[in-house]
């Protein structure tokens, strides 16, 4: 175990709806389980309001993964939005598959109110998985130029 | 002006020469089918054997996007930090046409005209333009009716005539050109007596330029304008080709606590290009933005800046998706 | 007078204000405005032409008031059925006719957009040689290659939206590039502005995507735009239930769902 001062964390951005993960993810505290602390929250109202392209912003401003997560199919308290979250990443994840976005940094999760220890197991694996993989500076780098040096290179 | 003579040995020798003195070289880089200009690191990776880049050289000197100023805020603290002239390296742009070379000079006018365009300047003032007359054109080539050739050398410090050996008629033209040849002078020998002209691509006359001029005076309600944009997608793609075509925007890249002001391209063809914000919007209909187009290069240039906003490189024509040839429509004017 | 010449005539001379079709241009065929019968005898029909004629069809200060009728080529035709799918023609003032084979070739009239879909049924998609040798390229290299390739081919895009404006498919009145709160779309070229530019639509032609090419054809710099949405189209048909190439029967794959989607990547 590397005890190095310089030993990269993780910054892990998620993103979450209201009802279910963040009450969840709120259940993980009160039940006092201890888990990393390499998690931003961003909280919405539904995992249908989450637009695709937030995932990317998340990743240009220096994030190094993602967590994507909601009420599992059929208990949104929107009836119907995370199946239209779920179309969504299966289009967009497939899409970044091609583009050659590293898709093993975006976790996507079904992590109810009651699942308190889901949450906590989720962030721990993801970090951990994102500590293995390294910053992800391959993306970072491209989105600090303006214009790229030689102009039209 | 000065007239030599280099050949083919020298000329790649000189190349070398303003490579190894640390300038930035930008030259015609071939990318599949499209040529366009690129830093180069060696004479072999400049292109050969086409008639024209998709994209004007004018982005070396005006970047699709610029960085103007750049901030940081620091809690209370403000740091600012301006656009350096000095940080614009020695550039040469290697192998433009005439009609690019030309286009410098309308470009030039309008930012430098009536105002100091500081960053403009700065670019302007650190690059030496290296044109090369030109032996093809094709049917996009119009610059013989707009008071070009393909010989022409207003704008161009240097210019090369190649020659069936392989060498050059050099023709250096202004102050900039003689010192970029100071280093190398003796690459070049005294001037052959060659005549250029017998050299040049062969562009026919579309149409009398002052007669489109004329004409233009009278059309501003013409039903012209709603035949000639029918098609006409309103995209961008004419006006960021073009060498002369000067409109940007000025843009945030905010980042919260830092963030950076960008001037970037805009294209009078666009929708919103004209839109206020009280919601009205004079150029509405694409036809109004066209005449626009053509009026600004045609009639209101020659006014302002006595000169015209068109070099007859044929770019737009080439790049417009649905074929909006800009002299086919001057043509249709003209009759 | 060929049968396309005759075709046009007639409907100028029945009401018909406006023939939307193709003419001989510099490149190939471009798009033509045909308003009187004199100037029907310079329209042509050309399969491969790249200008997707549909584009026009939702811009009303084009259109105008009064009948117009379209020489619809395949590709046309494809864009014309996704967007009554998407409520977004009225059948009344537009009269829809192909020809059924190139140049002298019987002109056919749809009698509505039932019978284009059904004409669409059995022609199949094809896929363009670029996207085929893409495909090939692509194939065979690691995820980093990849993300450099597209990094690469992005940063040459000048954000001309040549693409944008060549799709028929693209119609948004405000688009979101156009929205500058948030400020979604950087408005200057960057490697990664454009990047997002190009996911971004992208994701928005899911499934809605027609393939015809124009957006690839459009792009000056030679940027092979089309490539990702056609693939995208392919790869996800099965999964969401759509034939490419046919206009969506059960709504756009966005915008609608099935409890039953299958994915084997969320925890």
């Amino acid at each position: 175990m590397d005890n190095n001062e310089s030993e990269f964390e993780p910054k892990i951005v998620a993103f979450v709806c209201n009802w279910c993960t963040y009450a969840g993810a709120d259940l993980t505290g009160t039940s006092r389980i201890k888990y990393a602390t390499n998690v931003k929250i961003v909280r919405f109202p539904c995992t249908g309001r989450i637009d695709f392209m937030l995932l990317l912003k998340a990743f240009a401003n220096g994030a190094d993964g993602i967590i994507v997560s909601g009420c599992h199919p059929n208990d949104c308290h929107y009836t119907s939005g995370n199946f239209h979250a779920r179309r969504r990443w299966i289009a967009f994840r497939h899409l970044l598959e091609i583009i050659g976005v590293d898709v093993r940094r975006i976790r996507f999760s079904w992590v109810s109110a009651a699942e308190g220890a889901k949450w906590g197991d989720l962030v721990n694996e993801t970090v951990a998985n994102i500590r293995e993989l390294g910053p992800y500076t391959e993306y970072t780098k491209v989105a600090q130029y303006v214009e790229k040096e030689d102009n039209n290179e | 002006m000065e007239k030599r003579y280099i050949n083919k040995e020298g000329l790649a020798k000189w190349f070398g020469s303003i490579l190894n003195s640390g300038k930035r070289v930008y030259a015609p880089v071939r990318h599949g089918e499209k040529v366009d200009f690129h830093q180069v690191h060696s004479l072999e990776d400049v292109a050969e054997d086409y008639i024209q880049t998709t994209l004007s050289a004018k982005s070396v000197i005006f970047p699709r996007a610029e960085v103007l100023f750049s901030y940081k805020k620091d809690n209370k603290e403000v740091t600012l930090e301006d656009f350096n002239p000095d940080s614009v390296p020695e550039t040469v742009i290697w192998k433009i046409r005439p009609c690019d070379a030309a286009g410098f000079i309308p470009l030039s006018d309008i930012f430098n005209g009536g105002y100091d365009d500081v960053v403009y300047a700065a670019h302007l003032n650190k690059t030496t333009l290296v044109s090369f007359s030109c032996a093809k054109a094709d049917d996009f080539c119009f610059c013989t009716s707009v008071n070009g050739s393909p010989g022409a050398t207003k704008g161009s410090d240097i210019q090369l005539t190649i020659l069936p050996d392989g060498g050059a008629i050099a023709e250096i033209i202004t102050d900039k050109g003689m010192a970029l040849i100071k280093s190398a002078d003796d690459c070049f020998e005294s001037a052959k007596d060659e005549d250029k002209s017998k050299y040049l691509a062969d562009v026919p006359v579309y149409f009398d330029l002052n007669t489109v001029h004329d004409k233009l005076k009278e059309a501003f309600s013409s039903d012209i304008w709603k035949q000639q944009s029918e098609r006409c997608l309103g995209c961008g793609a004419c006006a960021f080709v073009c060498p002369t075509c000067a409109c940007f925007s000025i843009e945030e890249n905010s980042k919260g606590s830092h963030g950076q002001r960008i001037r970037c391209w805009d294209s009078c063809g666009f929708s919103m290009f004209t839109q206020h914000t009280s919601g009205h919007n004079p150029r509405s209909t694409q036809s109004q933005r066209w005449r626009q187009r053509i009026l600004h290069k045609f009639s209101y240039m020659p006014e302002r800046i006595n000169d015209f906003g068109c070099t007859g490189c044929g770019r737009c024509s080439r790049a417009c998706p649905v074929d909006m040839n800009i002299r086919e429509h001057l043509t249709s004017i003209v009759k | 007078m060929n049968k396309l010449e005759e075709k046009a005539v007639s409907l100028l001379q029945s009401g018909v204000k406006l023939i939307l079709g193709y003419e001989k241009g510099d490149k190939g065929a471009r798009p033509f405005f045909c308003h009187t019968p004199e100037d029907a005898s310079k329209l042509i029909y050309d399969e491969h032409a790249t200008t997707n004629l549909a584009t026009y069809i939702l811009k009303p200060e084009l259109m105008g008031h009064d009948k117009v009728a379209v020489c619809a080529t395949l590709r046309t035709l494809r864009a014309i059925a996704q967007l009554a799918s998407e409520n977004q023609i009225k059948g009344e003032n537009l009269i829809v006719f192909t020809i059924t084979e190139e140049g002298n070739g019987d002109v056919k009239e749809f009698s509505g957009i039932d019978e284009i879909n059904s004409y669409l049924t059995d022609k199949e998609l094809e896929v363009a040689q670029l996207y085929k040798e893409l495909d090939e390229k692509l194939s065979g290299m690691s995820r980093e290659e990849k993300w450099s390739f597209w990094v690469n081919e992005f940063s040459r895009c000048i954000k001309c939206y040549a693409c944008r404006a060549a799709c028929p498919l693209c119609y948004c009145t405000r688009c979101i590039t156009d929205v500058n709160r948030p400020q979604w779309i950087d408005p200057w070229p960057s490697p990664m502005g454009n990047m997002e530019w190009q996911i971004n639509r992208v994701m928005h032609m899911v499934g809605r995507c027609i393939g015809c090419g124009a957006c690839t054809k459009a792009c000056p710099v030679g940027i092979p735009i089309g490539y990702l949405s056609r693939k995208m189209l392919n790869d996800l048909s099965e999964e969401f239930g759509y034939i490419p190439g046919q206009a969506m029967k059960d709504g756009n794959s966005l915008s609608t769902f099935k409890p039953e989607d299958k994915e084997n990547f969320i925890h």
